[in-house]
């Protein structure tokens, strides 16, 4: 049985941790709530500019702007694979490395090139020996607009040089507080659902063909932007939920220790007792 | 009275205004245009400039950085890359702000060409803030 000494101070460092994990999760409550405004502000915007480039995408040629043209020869494929800087968030970063290995194994005969947004992710692609040829930290967190525009430009350039013939974005879906899921979609080339609105009487200015020029580059950007903002909603629900857990577990461990102790303390008592009472009987 | 404009602004990062107004002037990348209530169905891109709402003879302005103008049954959208309203712009921040994008245009002047315009576009956009801003000055 080990010491009483030692049970104690083990308890000493068991609650430590728990008031860590206990504040680690108060923080994360309060940044996943600014995260998930943020990205509440963003719908309005997401579902009236998927909107517009259904409304016009409709309306045009696939050859007016590269983004709509399907290449036949796919070689080089472009992943944005986002994860977080920083651990502690349970399965979050796991989840995201999974779904990227699974997709790089489907297309193995492929070129793929890995931009990596977030320490996590980048560390793991380097390691790998993935070819990695763009990386970002996830911004600590403040996902400013203009910081999707750096990713988004960079990415359209490359795609129009035809350094990469398809782009897709791996991310974690925000779907509630405690749920985020991987998800992989393709944003490269753009592919429009036709809407059926009856807008012949729309007037366009300047013509469908070139404001859909105007607008893709600003899809793309915002696809990135919003994607980012999930991410970071969901990685602080995460972390949020983790560090519940690490609290609960941490709680059961010490009262499981707190037994122990005074289990050894009785024993110490009933030893020592024993020892005073077989004294005396010597004496007698 | 009887019709009004329904005006919602979004940018990226939120949404800035859902009001009825009487009437929009907007600056299309094609020129100003105004919109009354009973519109046709219409849709435009924006450059950087500045949209005005009036509403019960009140005018109001909101520095508007690019973006896309649509009009669909007296339903006014506004998908702005960036927006501010004209009152809560800061007027002395704002000139500071234009002072430094004037300093960095300079300097910009001796590099190469993309700087050069990218402290124009930052210059236009400060100078859009100021111009707007003033307007609440009285």
């Amino acid at each position: 049985m080990p010491g009483m000494r030692d049970i104690k101070r083990k308890i000493g460092s068991v609650k430590n941790t728990q008031k860590i994990t206990k504040a680690m999760k108060m923080v994360s409550a309060a940044k996943m709530r600014k995260a998930q405004d943020a990205m509440n502000s963003a719908k309005p915007y997401a579902l009236k500019l998927t909107e517009l480039v259904n409304n016009i995408g409709s309306r045009v040629s696939q050859d007016v702007h590269p983004f709509l043209e399907v290449r036949e020869d796919i070689n080089n494929i472009g992943v944005l694979v986002i994860s977080s800087d920083r651990g502690l968030c349970g399965a979050f970063n796991n989840n995201i490395i999974k779904s990227f290995l699974n997709f790089s194994k489907n297309i193995s005969d492929k070129n793929l090139k890995v931009i990596a947004v977030g320490k996590k992710i980048d560390e793991f692609a380097k390691k790998r020996r993935f070819n990695v040829i763009a990386s970002y930290t996830s911004f600590a967190g403040r996902i400013r607009y203009e910081d999707a525009v750096e990713i988004g430009e960079k990415l359209s350039h490359m795609f129009i040089d035809g350094e990469i013939d398809e782009l897709h974005i791996i991310y974690n879906e925000f779907r509630s507080i405690v749920f985020q899921s991987p998800k992989t979609f393709k944003v490269l080339p753009v592919s429009i659902e036709k809407s059926d609105i009856e807008s012949s009487d729309y007037l366009y200015e300047p013509s469908p063909d070139l404001l859909i020029k105007e607008i893709l580059p600003r899809f793309l950007n915002f696809n990135i932007f919003s994607a980012l903002l999930e991410s970071t909603a969901g990685e602080h629900g995460a972390r949020m939920a983790a560090m519940d857990n690490a609290t609960r577990n941490a709680g059961e461990f010490i009262k499981k220790l707190t037994l122990t102790y005074n289990k050894a303390r009785q024993a110490a008592i009933t030893k020592e007792i024993l020892d005073i009472v077989n004294g005396a009987e010597a004496l007698k | 009275m009887a019709e009004k404009l329904r005006l919602e602004l979004v940018s990226p990062e939120k949404q800035l205004l859902s009001i009825d107004v009487d009437e929009i002037v907007a600056p299309g990348v094609e020129g100003e245009f105004g919109v009354l209530p009973g519109h046709t169905a219409f849709l435009t891109a924006l450059r950087v400039g500045e949209l005005v709402y009036k509403n019960n003879g009140k005018e109001d302005y909101v520095a508007l950085e690019r973006g896309f103008f649509e009009v669909v049954d007296n339903k006014v959208t506004v998908l702005a890359e960036g927006a501010e309203l004209g009152r809560e712009i800061d007027l002395e921040e704002a000139i500071r702000r234009k002072l430094e994008a004037e300093k960095a245009l300079e300097h910009a002047r001796h590099e190469d060409e993309i700087k050069f315009r990218k402290a124009e576009a930052q210059l236009r956009r400060e100078l859009l803030r100021v111009s707007v801003a003033e307007k609440y000055k009285g």
